[in-house]
């Protein structure tokens, strides 16, 4: 990193930015450290006298997977800085040539844990509704006729064959209990 | 004649009319949900899994083979139709089956399709009634040193095999690893990665993990990089196939599945690779060398029945060995450990009812896939039609009912989100999906077959490689581990040679 940033470039800064966001990979080395780290301290932590049978405590497997981790973010690094990239995965929808758009995941990312705190209050119907229209209205869908429409019919018809038909209990809400 | 008495009998259960209406159920939702652009067969039975969770196993696992098989054939429409293919097995019926639609032929083009998924999984189910038994028979003296050097392998094919750096699948395999160890120990009672929590010690559910990596994951990925313009599908009329079509394509249904099936039954991809090979035979054999490229209906033909031969190769070791081959095996695994079954050896000798109820109704579901799917393809054409936002948003939706049908709490919402972001980022950066899953559901078990193994051995090593058997799958590690630097060995000779 040091060539990069030391050079006699007139904006060492946005050069910095830029080697970053080539080498964002190095995030993922980061976060399976942090994981590695994580498993290794719990393994090590662990208070293994209660009960053990075998030789092969429970500490064993934890070991080695933290070890695992540890090596794996190491191994990654160094491909990373050698220039090897993940592929990004494409598919039927996706669009590669443009950057990614994170408004979109943030909004979709804030209607689903909104939905999952507001489905024990208000009930599957009506949280399923919500999800559905907002997540849909984050994904550009803009139709105000037609959107909470199809959303409050797909949530309540999903709790009837669930709740109903299929004998899998999903929570009424008052609205359930209204009617 | 064992196998034949039992698959009569499984014949009866899968018979029985409300069975006989999951299967249709299965099959149909499978089909349509696999025709949903962007939804590949492995987010489709993870989607459905709550579905079933109000059944019994045996009506579960009838509808499931459904959904496998429709999702599948929903697959390849998506690909003929649309031309942009979401998972790998589909990419082949692409290249001849789209180029046959634009050329109006897309009706004998899904025809071809639907016939191929037919034969192929008739063969393919045919051989897995031969071969499973007596996989299971020569299985049930295996030991724990032999079910861990299995697994084992199943992690080093996974990883390297699949994708194309082995340093992005092994990271992916360790978390999925990771993943599994939250929870109690099983021998112990150990609480490990639970950090007091009460709801964590008892482990992050499969289906959670499944439904968080494929379909959450997936959605969002989408959605960040969502395309303005979506591809226009060619509409379609009822499939048929005339006189002279079936005369090219009889053969390639029927080579196809002995490309398709071996391949499913081994950690190699599942559909991937034999797709790919049936493509080139069918190429080479074909006597109409100058379509290729512009519509050739064996291109279409060979590869789906291929493609429909390898689901039921990878039941053979999914069943028999509890090894799950392809991501939809390892969601359907997950869903055996739902209802408290250990798929392996044992399992034709506890649960034979199950096990010949679902392969018969293998065979049930074909006929439905082939009786249902001629005449509605005009209609599963228009569902690719659906609006891109309406269908993420529903993918969301059914992926928080799924969680939330698991045990009815909350907290798991929010474990399917993180689990569905960390998918994310997998994607972002080209970590294979697959390895993770595979190790959520095979580690734990791993785990306890090698405790297990070391437990007899009083701890020597040695106790891992004392049979034959596990031997045996060493070496064929330690070949797929080589592989890699014998290629590269074998070219720079060539190389160097002339």
């Amino acid at each position: 990193m040091t060539t990069q940033s030391t050079g006699t470039s007139p904006a060492p800064a946005t050069e910095r930015r830029s080697w970053l966001r080539d080498h964002s990979e190095l995030g993922v080395c980061v976060l399976l450290l942090v994981l590695g780290v994580l498993v290794l301290t719990d393994a090590l932590t662990m208070d293994v006298d209660i009960a053990q049978r075998g030789p092969v405590g429970p500490r064993t497997v934890p070991l080695v997977v933290g070890g695992g981790l540890l090596v794996i973010a190491a191994l990654l690094a160094v491909d990373v800085l050698r220039g090897g990239r993940g592929q990004a995965e494409s598919g039927e929808d996706v669009d590669l040539s443009e950057p990614a758009d994170w408004r979109t995941v943030a909004l979709l990312t804030g209607v689903f844990l909104g939905a999952a705190v507001l489905i024990n209050p208000l009930g599957f119907p009506v949280a399923g509704a919500l999800l559905f229209w907002g997540a849909a209205f984050a994904l550009g869908s803009r139709r105000f006729d037609r959107d909470p429409l199809i959303a409050a019919v797909l949530s309540l018809a999903t709790y009837a064959v669930f709740n109903n038909l299929l004998g899998v209990p999903l929570p009424g809400g008052p609205l359930m209990g209204a009617l | 004649m064992d196998a034949l008495n039992s698959l009569l009998d499984g014949f009866g259960t899968a018979l029985s009319p409300l069975n006989l209406l999951w299967a249709a159920l299965g099959v149909l939702l499978g089909t349509a949900i696999g025709v949903l652009p962007g939804i590949g067969p492995a987010m489709a039975v993870a989607l459905l899994l709550p579905v079933t969770y109000g059944l019994n196993p045996i009506a579960a696992f009838i509808m499931f083979a459904g959904i496998y098989y429709g999702a599948m054939f929903g697959g390849s429409t998506t690909s003929i139709l649309l031309n942009t293919p979401g998972e790998s097995a589909a990419v082949v019926a692409a290249m001849e089956g789209n180029p046959m639609a634009k050329a109006g032929r897309g009706s004998q083009a899904l025809a071809a399709a639907a016939i191929g998924h037919f034969a192929g999984g008739m063969v393919g189910t045919i051989l897995l009634v031969a071969l499973a038994p007596t996989v299971a028979e020569l299985a049930v003296d295996i030991g724990a040193p032999d079910y861990f050097a299995i697994m084992v392998l199943a992690f080093i094919a996974v990883t390297s095999v699949l994708g194309s750096s082995r340093i992005r699948g092994l990271a992916s395999l360790l978390i999925g690893l990771t993943i599994g160890l939250v929870g109690l120990d099983q021998m112990t009672g150990q609480q490990r990665l639970t950090f007091g929590s009460l709801q964590l010690a008892d482990g992050i559910d499969v289906v959670i993990v499944a439904v968080g990596l494929f379909a959450i994951g997936e959605a969002l990925w989408v959605a960040a990089h969502l395309r303005r313009t979506t591809g226009e599908a060619i509409p379609v009329g009822r499939p048929w196939l005339g006189r002279a079509d079936v005369k090219r394509t009889w053969k390639s249904w029927l080579r196809g599945p002995f490309i398709g099936f071996p391949f499913g039954a081994i950690p190699a991809g599942g559909a991937e690779i034999p797709t790919f090979l049936s493509y080139v035979t069918e190429k080479r054999l074909s006597k109409h060398k100058d379509e290729w490229g512009k519509g050739a209906i064996e291109g279409v033909a060979g590869p789906e029945s291929a493609a429909s031969a390898s689901a039921a190769g990878t039941l053979v070791s999914m069943l028999t060995l509890g090894l799950p081959t392809t991501a939809v095996a390892a969601v359907m695994l997950a869903a055996f450990q739902q209802y408290g079954i250990q798929p392996g050896p044992l399992l034709f000798e506890r649960e034979p009812e199950l096990v010949w109820g679902l392969i018969a109704s293998l065979f049930v579901g074909m006929v439905l896939l082939l009786a249902l799917n001629l005449p509605l393809a005009p209609l599963w054409a228009k569902l690719l039609r659906i609006p891109r936002p309406y269908l993420y948003a529903g993918i969301m939706f059914f992926a928080a009912v799924g969680a939330y049908a698991v045990g009815g709490e909350v907290i798991d919402l929010v474990i399917l989100l993180i689990i569905g972001l960390i998918g994310f980022g997998m994607r972002r950066y080209g970590l294979p999906v697959l390895p993770a899953v595979i190790g959520v559901i095979l580690g734990p078990n791993a785990e306890q077959q090698l405790r297990r193994a070391l437990q007899i051995s009083d701890g020597s090593v040695t106790g891992l490689v004392n049979t034959p058997f596990a031997v045996t799958v060493y070496a064929v590690i330690v070949l797929l581990l080589a592989w890699p630097l014998l290629k590269k060995a074998v070219i720079r000779n060539r190389v160097v040679s002339p």
